[in-house]
């Protein structure tokens, strides 16, 4: 198609329309085909495929359930939340391991923001391969590892495209603290050791529900303990859909002490604020 | 030479230059003292528990360990530890998490993340600044099922870390004021930071 002119260029562009990658977004989210179980279309609100090595963001309602899927097997999807305009309150990886007596991440874990407050819960998890204490990838470490580690690059590193995410929802890289990451493993073994145990395989999913409404940053790069000389990262599936908050009465609610407490503070300092 | 005695619960920061030896000395034993390291020069770049971690292969600190930047670029090395072991995956305790931790009866007691907010503020620094720490002296071991917990200290009186600046960084401390936890055996205490020029340069 001839692209000397405007009008042949923009016969060109609009031409591209349907066209399908493996990795995109689906628009409208209601129009995603498999929506889970339940869950009537139109409350899909977020629907989308991540390439490996790439990267995604959104900003989500309390109450929203949020979907993580490794499709393939060797999706890493490294997760830093904030409450959604108070860039201040956000994801602390310390007081989420701490407050709740465990290292590990899984079905039931809060993930706690810095302020005494949950920001997200995780309400189901067939993976069971998530890791708290390391991180994400940096340029410097992917640099030495894989030759690059720029975004533009073949091996991403995972805060260089966390940046981009917090810079799109006008946050800095000072707002980049410790993420966690979901469906590569590691454990600590006998004095402090770290084991990296990997993927559960394909299908994996972990699903977490937002108990404020938050910003999402999102990027599926390799872990960066994961031994393989290579950079391996393939498609994660993002799906999320309107539900509700976790309320007094819901399990959740009353599984531990200090998660009852954290729901506590949550819900007091919503309703200050106006939200339910 | 320079000598600073920081009183129990109280902050403390200073700039260590590249070459410069920072000692802590753990006075009345069993102390935690909460750390954060930052670029003198550019405080986007600070420490970072995961880079520290995920490098050395290992969530404990000590003699050899690297303290990296969230840039995975070294900030300083730990060249001496008579103590052992040291955490950097508890972070700090604040007023908030104690609510969590222990109960809202808590709420009026002096907490690191003060310490770290006030004493980081003379420097520029915000809330936004404050990122998983160095827990020097205070004892938090991971069981097989990942349960982990603050349990009873392995230092004792007169025991040191010593770290060695690789570029200028600033330091930035809370002389930890908890009390409702073994971290500071229950009775938070003085701790010692000296500042020397590199003996060996």
């Amino acid at each position: 198609m001839a692209t000397g002119t405007t009008h042949g260029a923009r016969d060109h562009a609009r031409a591209q329309e349907g066209s399908r990658a493996e990795a995109m977004p689906i628009l409208p989210a209601r129009d995603w085909p498999t929506p889970p179980p339940g869950i009537a279309p139109d409350r899909v609100i977020w629907a989308e495929t991540v390439a490996g090595g790439n990267y995604t963001h959104k900003a989500l309602a309390r109450g929203a359930e949020l979907r993580l899927t490794d499709l393939a097997g060797d999706a890493c999807a490294h997760v830093l939340l904030y409450a959604d305009g108070r860039p201040w309150e956000r994801l602390n990886a310390a007081d989420t391991v701490k407050v709740l007596w465990n290292a590990y991440l899984g079905e039931g874990h809060l993930l706690l923001a810095d302020q005494g407050r949950v920001l997200a819960s995780v309400i189901a998890d067939t993976s069971g391969r998530h890791d708290a204490l390391c991180g994400t990838s940096t340029a410097v470490r992917n640099t030495a590892r894989y030759g690059d580690g720029s975004p533009q690059g073949p091996s991403p590193a995972g805060r260089e495209l966390l940046k981009l995410a917090a810079l799109k929802n006008g946050l800095e890289p000072r707002d980049l603290p410790p993420s966690v990451s979901f469906f590569q493993g590691v454990r600590v073994v006998a004095d402090g050791k770290l084991e990296f145990t990997g993927s559960a395989g394909p299908g994996a999913a972990v699903t977490l529900r937002a108990e404020q409404p938050l910003t999402v940053l999102i990027a599926n790069v390799p872990h960066p303990v994961d031994p393989r000389p290579e950079y391996v990262s393939t498609p994660l599936e993002v799906l999320a859909w309107h539900a509700g908050p976790t309320a007094p009465g819901d399990p959740l609610w009353e599984a531990t002490p200090e998660g009852r407490r954290a729901f506590l503070n949550t819900a007091d300092h919503l309703a200050a604020r106006g939200i339910r | 030479m320079t000598t600073t005695v920081v009183p129990a619960r109280a902050p403390w920061s200073a700039v260590v230059r590249k070459g410069q030896h920072l000692t802590i000395t753990d006075l009345g034993g069993n102390q935690a003292v909460d750390c954060l390291l930052y670029d003198a020069h550019d405080t986007a770049v600070r420490y970072s528990a995961p880079d520290t971690i995920h490098a050395q292969g290992n969530i404990f600190l000590t003699t050899g360990s690297v303290l990296l930047s969230n840039e995975h670029t070294p900030l300083m090395t730990v060249v001496e530890d008579t103590c052992g072991r040291h955490d950097t995956v508890g972070g700090a305790c604040s007023k908030e998490s104690n609510t969590l931790r222990y109960g809202h009866h808590t709420w009026s007691q002096h907490a690191c993340v003060e310490n770290f907010l006030a004493e980081g503020a003379k420097h520029g620094l915000g809330k936004r600044d404050l990122v998983s720490n160095i827990n020097w002296y205070m004892n938090v071991p991971v069981e097989e099922d990942g349960t982990l917990g603050i349990v009873d200290g392995i230092s004792a009186p007169g025991l040191k870390v010593v770290l060695r600046a690789e570029t200028d960084v600033l330091v930035l401390v809370s002389n930890c004021p908890q009390i409702n936890n073994p971290c500071n055996g229950f009775d938070p205490t003085p701790v010692e930071m000296t500042i020397t020029e590199d003996v060996c340069a």
